[in-house]
């Protein structure tokens, strides 16, 4: 079983995504980081899921179900923020400071 | 179909419908709502009649919520999805309270604002559906699902006003560190589930105290993730940095809500977790320790330094996160009717607070500074005595229900050996004068600006029914806590507390864990 190794890369995609969501500053792209995030999780589950029972299995779709509605809802935020600002770039976002 | 309410089988569907017969109401009210508003969505009438209806749906759920209390219903196997007990029962009311006062503060505040969205409710109906969700979760995968329920609705409600540029901007900031935390938690849930093989909370517990695990180092990773991913949720210093923008962008109902009721969920959930899953693993009292430590000395310090009302408000309830965490740290047997009893006192005090500053925000309440309530006590006494008591009992002041909340948290403290954690608790208390009192004194002490400085300042008869129950409630409790605090502890003492590792565990059943 590749156990070790499945879980290697998905620290490994886990880290590249908690990475890209800290240091990219477009909003499209830190969304596609999370997603990242979200999806190497699934990786672990299913690797885990191979020794320790369907439960794991069970968590992705879920997780999948949960990210697609996520999905949704950010994808029209951005196109909200878009309209008002005509960028998604966070630098350029900084109406609430202080 | 004959129930048995003190022992509910919860792998019998008719059991298992009267068990989740208050989540099931929500759903279905949250669903009328939806049909109600598809036909009815054009006019300020439609509007007003979609908020009576979730009213009536938010009492429904309340009343199978009484019910189930009433009978005392409990669980009879141990390894459900979803825990009956007085918890969730307490924090369910509390979840609905708020619901309910968010709504009739809304009704002229969508008015005003001309948000002609009564979609507003129906996300309203569903984000609190996810927080009883979440007190009452008993499984990993319950506890993910209700947060993700909440967050998405919430996400929606930051950003409700498509014409407001600041509110999309809270939507979006909410929205991206939102999900980020997601991923944190749901890593945490994922090597949570290597180390154990299990994601129920009780389970866990049990595969803690007898293989040893706990300091195995996947579980520690997982439980670190868990902390991450509440730690943003709840708004702890270091993962506070989104809160003070988000309140400040959201419409006030909605800011008011999301640090009330989103922040009690998360922290309702937390306690669940730790207790029961992670009971017996010293490791997550220190990490919460440092959490508190720093969230309330932060938060304090930098709520010192603002003008705005309303981010001075946000910062306060950065701050407040922080006494629950203290509370948290003083542990399952101590800490737990503290807990519940100061969740309810800052519930009341601060809806209030952010019902006044929607108030008094006409045509913008992002800029309400703190000098702008100048005068406020000579033309609108009792306006400006609700906002009194609301300060006073965010301070902690004798008489009030804040105070009392704050007392049983040091007494947990001190009597969990924490003392160093509650003298930090009293001199953030002290710091905290330094931004509450300033607020009073304007009120009381300054000249009124000009002659119609607080001319607009409307709430209507159903917010002041609001602002009038939350005064009467803070000062009610603050003079007579003892019905409440009898509440408060039996539904603290009903988390279940994890099984202690016994000493005599064996190494080898480690490896016998299957990883």
């Amino acid at each position: 079983m590749l156990l070790g190794p499945a879980l290697f890369v998905s620290a490994a995609l886990f880290t590249l995504g908690v990475f890209g969501v800290l240091l990219r500053r477009n909003a499209i792209v830190i969304f596609m980081c999370v997603e990242l995030m979200l999806n190497a999780v699934n990786l672990t589950f299913v690797a885990l899921a191979q020794r320790l029972g369907v439960a794991g299995q069970l968590f992705v779709f879920f997780v999948m179900a949960v990210a697609a509605a996520e999905a949704a809802v950010g994808l029209a935020i951005v196109l909200a923020i878009y309209r008002h600002k005509g960028t998604v770039n966070l630098q350029n976002i900084d109406l609430l400071k202080g | 179909m004959n129930v048995d309410l003190s022992a509910l089988d919860l792998s019998r569907s008719g059991d298992l419908l009267v068990a989740l017969a208050p989540e099931l109401l929500l759903t279905l009210a949250a669903l009328v709502v939806l049909l109600v508003v598809a036909w009815r969505h054009r006019t300020p009438q439609d509007l007003r009649r979609a908020g009576w209806v979730t009213l009536a749906g938010l009492g429904v759920a309340a009343l199978a919520t009484w019910f189930l209390w009433w009978n005392v219903a409990r669980a009879s196997g141990i390894a459900a999805m979803i825990a009956v007990d007085d918890f969730r029962f307490v924090a369910d009311w509390l979840f609905l309270g708020t619901a309910a006062l968010t709504v009739l503060v809304s009704f002229r505040y969508l008015e005003r604002e001309e948000l002609w969205a009564p979609e507003y409710y129906v996300l309203l109906l569903f984000a609190t559906l996810g927080m009883t969700l979440m007190a009452g979760a008993e499984d990993l995968m319950v506890l993910f699902l209700g947060l993700e329920l909440m967050s998405v609705s919430v996400y929606v409600l930051a950003g409700i006003n498509r014409r407001s540029a600041p509110a999309a901007e809270a939507a979006l900031k909410y929205f991206l560190l939102g999900a980020f935390a997601s991923g944190f938690l749901l890593y945490g849930i994922a090597l949570v589930y290597g180390a154990t093989a299990t994601t129920n909370f009780t389970l866990i517990g049990v595969q803690v105290a007898t293989l040893g695990l706990q300091h195995d180092t996947m579980l520690l990773l997982g439980l670190g993730l868990l902390l991450v991913g509440f730690g943003f949720k709840v708004a702890a210093v270091p993962f506070h940095m989104w809160a003070p923008d988000v309140y400040d962008g959201s419409p006030t109902p909605v800011t008011g809500y999301m640090a009330t009721a989103v922040k009690a969920a998360a922290f309702a959930a937390l306690f669940r977790l730790l207790g029961e899953a992670f009971g017996a693993v010293p490791a997550w009292r220190e990490i919460v320790w440092w959490l508190a430590v720093a969230t309330m000395v932060v938060g304090n310090l930098i709520a010192l330094a603002q003008r705005s009302f309303k981010r001075m408000l946000a910062y306060s309830s950065i701050a407040h996160a922080g006494y629950l965490l203290v509370a948290v740290a003083a542990g399952t047997a101590a800490g737990s009717a503290a807990f519940v009893f100061y969740l309810v006192a800052y519930t009341l005090m601060t809806v209030a607070a952010f019902a006044l500053l929607a108030a008094k925000g006409t045509g913008g309440e992002r800029d309400v500074a703190i000098d702008d309530l100048a005068g406020l006590a000579q033309r609108r006494p009792w306006l400006a005595f609700a906002l009194a008591v609301c300060m006073l009992s965010l301070l902690g002041f004798p008489g009030t229900a804040g105070f009392i909340g704050k007392w049983y948290i040091l007494v947990a403290a001190v009597a969990a050996g924490q003392g160093l954690l509650a003298a930090i608790l009293v001199l953030a208390s002290v710091i905290s004068a330094g931004y509450y009192l300033p607020v009073i004194m304007a009120m009381y002490m300054k000249p009124e600006p000009g002659e119609q400085a607080h001319a607009g300042m409307q709430l209507g008869p159903l917010g002041n029914a609001v602002v009038a129950v939350s005064v009467a409630g803070l000062l009610f409790f603050g003079v007579r806590p003892n019905r409440l605090l009898e509440i408060a502890r039996t539904s603290g003492a009903s988390v279940r507390v994890a099984p202690a590792v016994s000493s005599s565990a064996p190494p080898a059943a480690r490896d016998a864990s299957g990883r």
